[in-house]
């Protein structure tokens, strides 16, 4: 497996410092803490409901911080709302897609974004010229262009998510179980495309349940439990088995027995 | 963004002559009911319905309504509702009356008959309509006050606004430069509806021949060309075929005379002269033109549809939707006074009632015309349409010599049965 070299003395890409968000009650995150540097792929782990969709969001616009700071190549920034993460060339994939299931798949790819003619008026065919293009790189089989996207699979769905992540140069990708709903071809295409992305120099937070995805694709992991940091590894110097520990027991590889 | 796509499914099937001419199947099953509405109702009326004189009543008393009806769609389709439409129809009313009849002749002094009092009245008329509405929008955007309360809130306000601003009396008669806009007062005449109706061919040619440019520019596949000329006489007959109607409608001999006794002259014999195309109607294809392109190739538009579509998803693409909602409410609140303008103008004075149950109208309008309350879906032309239908009905009865109370029994049926209808097909065809 290649990996690229990922300079780690540079200023990180982005640095999420100390994050916390509580809904009601619920600290869904918690003091949480994660970098990302140009190049790099990290994983982020968790139990269902651990907080890692909710830390993603945050760094997204969809939700605010209660507290905490991101920064990006160093600098101090405040993302209100997703306008602004687009301003800083913040891309998302949402685990729930977000698609507007009434529009078709080339309206979903540029929504909020449309392309205009000169007279101002939103250019649908110059929309769907380029959606063509798009899929016809990422998914070749994809043909229901003229369909409102809620006649589509789940995992045609998945890519125009993906479609519309990665169209707009973005430097910083998330993705929020990106390969849920793709058969295995697919799911192969979207690993290809990220080792693409990541040899770009596009810093990507990956989402997965998948530890082999994981091992495969993720320069480090960070595992989260019950909105907590389990801890941060660097992937090549841990097991399958030892990040399954750290998801499931919350324990950090290397040390003996749970907390 | 409908057109078809050859290589859709592997074994592509035979054609059929609607998928062709790429019509909408719904749009035409609406035109077919109104078809048989129309025929039935001239059969049984012993050809009364279908007269040049019904067809031009039927499209000024429809105007109002249908202005409406356009904005409502766009509410509707970002799943919110508005019932304060005909109440604050009222208030503008009122408004617009007041201005031009007390305030302007004896505050600011200009003198009954100025030729600036009209437009005055209506430009006060759509910022009263405009900012009541972003009020109601600002009440449901960003304080999430549900539109169904605040609206029905503003229905109690704004009738009883306009009442309290007039004390309840009839205001009247309006500017006659004013009273234009109402329908029978203000027409082109038969050479200016000639003239108008081959502009309107011309443009709709113009726009046919642009779209196929624009897709064979991007290598779309496009319909054959006979395809193309069908559609362009259909809707070129259909044009000319409106204006021929309304020209053939004449103005009254006697009223003729009374126009030339007027003028101190003698009507020669044998004179006639054509109402042609009502300003009103004339406005409202202009509103229908402007809202269809507002729905359709504008961002605002497409940021319309997709909240309605997925409200989160539109939220996370950096729709900013509380301000979208602002907007539509003032939009529909800008519409309300233009449909004041042409209500009042229509009765040639402001009366305490008007507008009284429009907010049911419009709804129904637009729901009938295919705009689903789940949000997302809606055109302007179904919920034009879908007013005609509604008056066509209730005037056709009022012919036919129907009760009153069973005129009403007939829309409310109509209004539920037009839904259920609209559920089967949409489930027959698979759409949601
Ligand atoms: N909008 C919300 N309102 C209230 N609670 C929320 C909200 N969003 C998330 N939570 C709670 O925050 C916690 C973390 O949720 P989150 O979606 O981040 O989990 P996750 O790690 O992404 O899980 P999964 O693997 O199932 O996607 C959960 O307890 C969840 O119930
Ligand atoms: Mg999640």
């Amino acid at each position: 497996m290649a990996k690229f070299d990922i300079n780690r003395d540079q200023t990180p890409l982005v640095e999420m410092r100390d994050i916390c968000i509580s809904f009601g009650g619920v600290h869904a995150v918690d003091h949480v803490s994660v970098d990302l540097y140009p190049g790099e792929v990290v994983g982020l782990l968790g139990h269902n409901g651990a907080g890692k969709s909710t830390l993603i969001k945050i760094l997204s616009g969809a939700y605010q911080g209660d507290s905490g700071e991101i920064l990006i190549n160093g600098q101090k920034v405040e993302i209100n709302n997703p306008r602004d993460a687009r301003a800083h060339k913040i891309e998302t994939i949402y685990q729930t897609l977000a698609l507007a299931d009434n529009l078709d798949a080339a309206s979903n790819l540029f929504l909020g974004r449309e392309l205009v003619t000169s007279f101002g008026l939103v250019d649908d065919d110059a929309m769907e010229s380029e959606c063509r293009k798009i899929m016809g790189r990422l998914n070749p089989n994809f043909k229901k262009f003229a369909e409102p996207v809620s006649a589509l699979s789940g995992g045609q769905r998945q890519s125009v998510a993906i479609a519309r992540a990665v169209y707009f140069d973005a430097r910083i990708l998330i993705m929020d179980e990106p390969t849920a709903a793709l058969g295995p071809h697919e799911t192969q295409m979207v690993s290809e495309l990220i080792q693409q992305l990541k040899a770009e120099g596009i810093g990507i937070f990956l989402i997965s349940h998948d530890i082999h995805d994981v091992m495969e694709l993720c320069d480090r992991a960070s595992v989260m439990k019950n909105g907590k940091l389990v801890g941060t590894v660097d992937v090549d110097d841990v097991t399958d088995d030892d990040l399954l520990g750290m998801i499931i027991l919350g324990k950090q590889p290397g040390s003996s027995g749970a907390e | 963004m409908t057109h078809s796509d050859a290589d859709l499914s592997p074994a592509t099937p035979k054609k059929n002559i609607v998928q062709t001419l790429e019509l909408d199947l719904r749009l035409l099953g609406m035109i077919g009911a109104f078809a048989v509405l129309c025929i039935g109702f001239d059969l049984v009326t012993g050809g009364r319905f279908l007269t040049p004189r019904n067809i031009f009543n039927l499209t000024i008393q429809t105007v109002s309504v249908a202005i409406m009806a356009t904005g409502m769609v766009f509410v509707i389709v970002t799943r919110h509702i508005d019932l304060s439409v005909g109440a604050l129809l009222a208030t503008c009313s009122a408004v617009m009356a007041m201005t031009q009849t007390q305030f302007l002749p004896n505050v600011l002094g200009l003198g009954l008959g100025h030729p600036l009092i009209p437009w005055i009245s209506i430009a006060v008329g759509l910022l009263v309509g405009t900012l009541i509405g972003a009020f109601q929008g600002w009440m449901v955007g960003y304080l999430t006050i549900p539109a169904f309360i605040v609206t029905l809130g503003g229905l109690l306000v704004w009738r009883n606004v306009g009442w309290y601003l007039t004390s309840g009396k009839t205001i009247g008669p309006l500017d006659p430069t004013f009273q234009k806009f109402g329908g029978i007062n203000g027409t082109l005449g038969a050479t200016g509806s000639w003239i108008l109706g081959l502009l309107a061919v011309a443009g709709a040619l113009y726009g046919l021949w642009n779209s196929r440019r624009n897709k064979i520019k991007h290598g779309f596949t496009v319909k054959p060309l006979w395809a193309e000329g069908v559609l362009a006489g259909i809707i070129t007959a259909a044009i000319l075929g409106f204006v021929a109607i309304l020209n053939a409608y004449e103005v009254p001999t006697r009223k003729l005379q009374r126009m030339f006794e007027a003028r101190g002259e003698v009507m020669p014999e044998g004179f006639t002269q054509s109402y042609g195309i009502p300003i009103s109607v004339l406005l409202l294809i202009f509103i229908a033109i402007v809202m269809t392109i507002l729905a359709k190739r504008t961002r605002l538009g497409r940021y319309i549809f997709a909240t309605g579509g997925n409200p989160d998803a539109a939220e996370l693409s950096g729709i900013n939707t509380r301000w979208l909602t602002v907007k539509i409410f003032a939009l529909m609140g800008a519409l309300c006074a233009i449909s004041a303008v042409v209500a009042s103008a229509r009765l040639t004075n402001h009366s305490n009632d008007i507008g009284t149950l429009d907010e049911l109208r419009v709804i129904a309008a637009a729901v009938i015309g295919g705009t689903a309350l789940a949000g997302g879906l809606g055109t302007i032309h179904g919920a034009i349409l879908g007013a005609l239908i509604m008056q066509s009905l209730q005037s056709g009865m009022a012919m036919v010599g129907v009760d009153a109370p069973l005129q009403n029994i007939v829309v409310g049926a109509v209004l539920v049965l037009a839904v259920l209808i609209d559920i089967i097909y949409r489930k027959k065809t698979g759409e949601s």
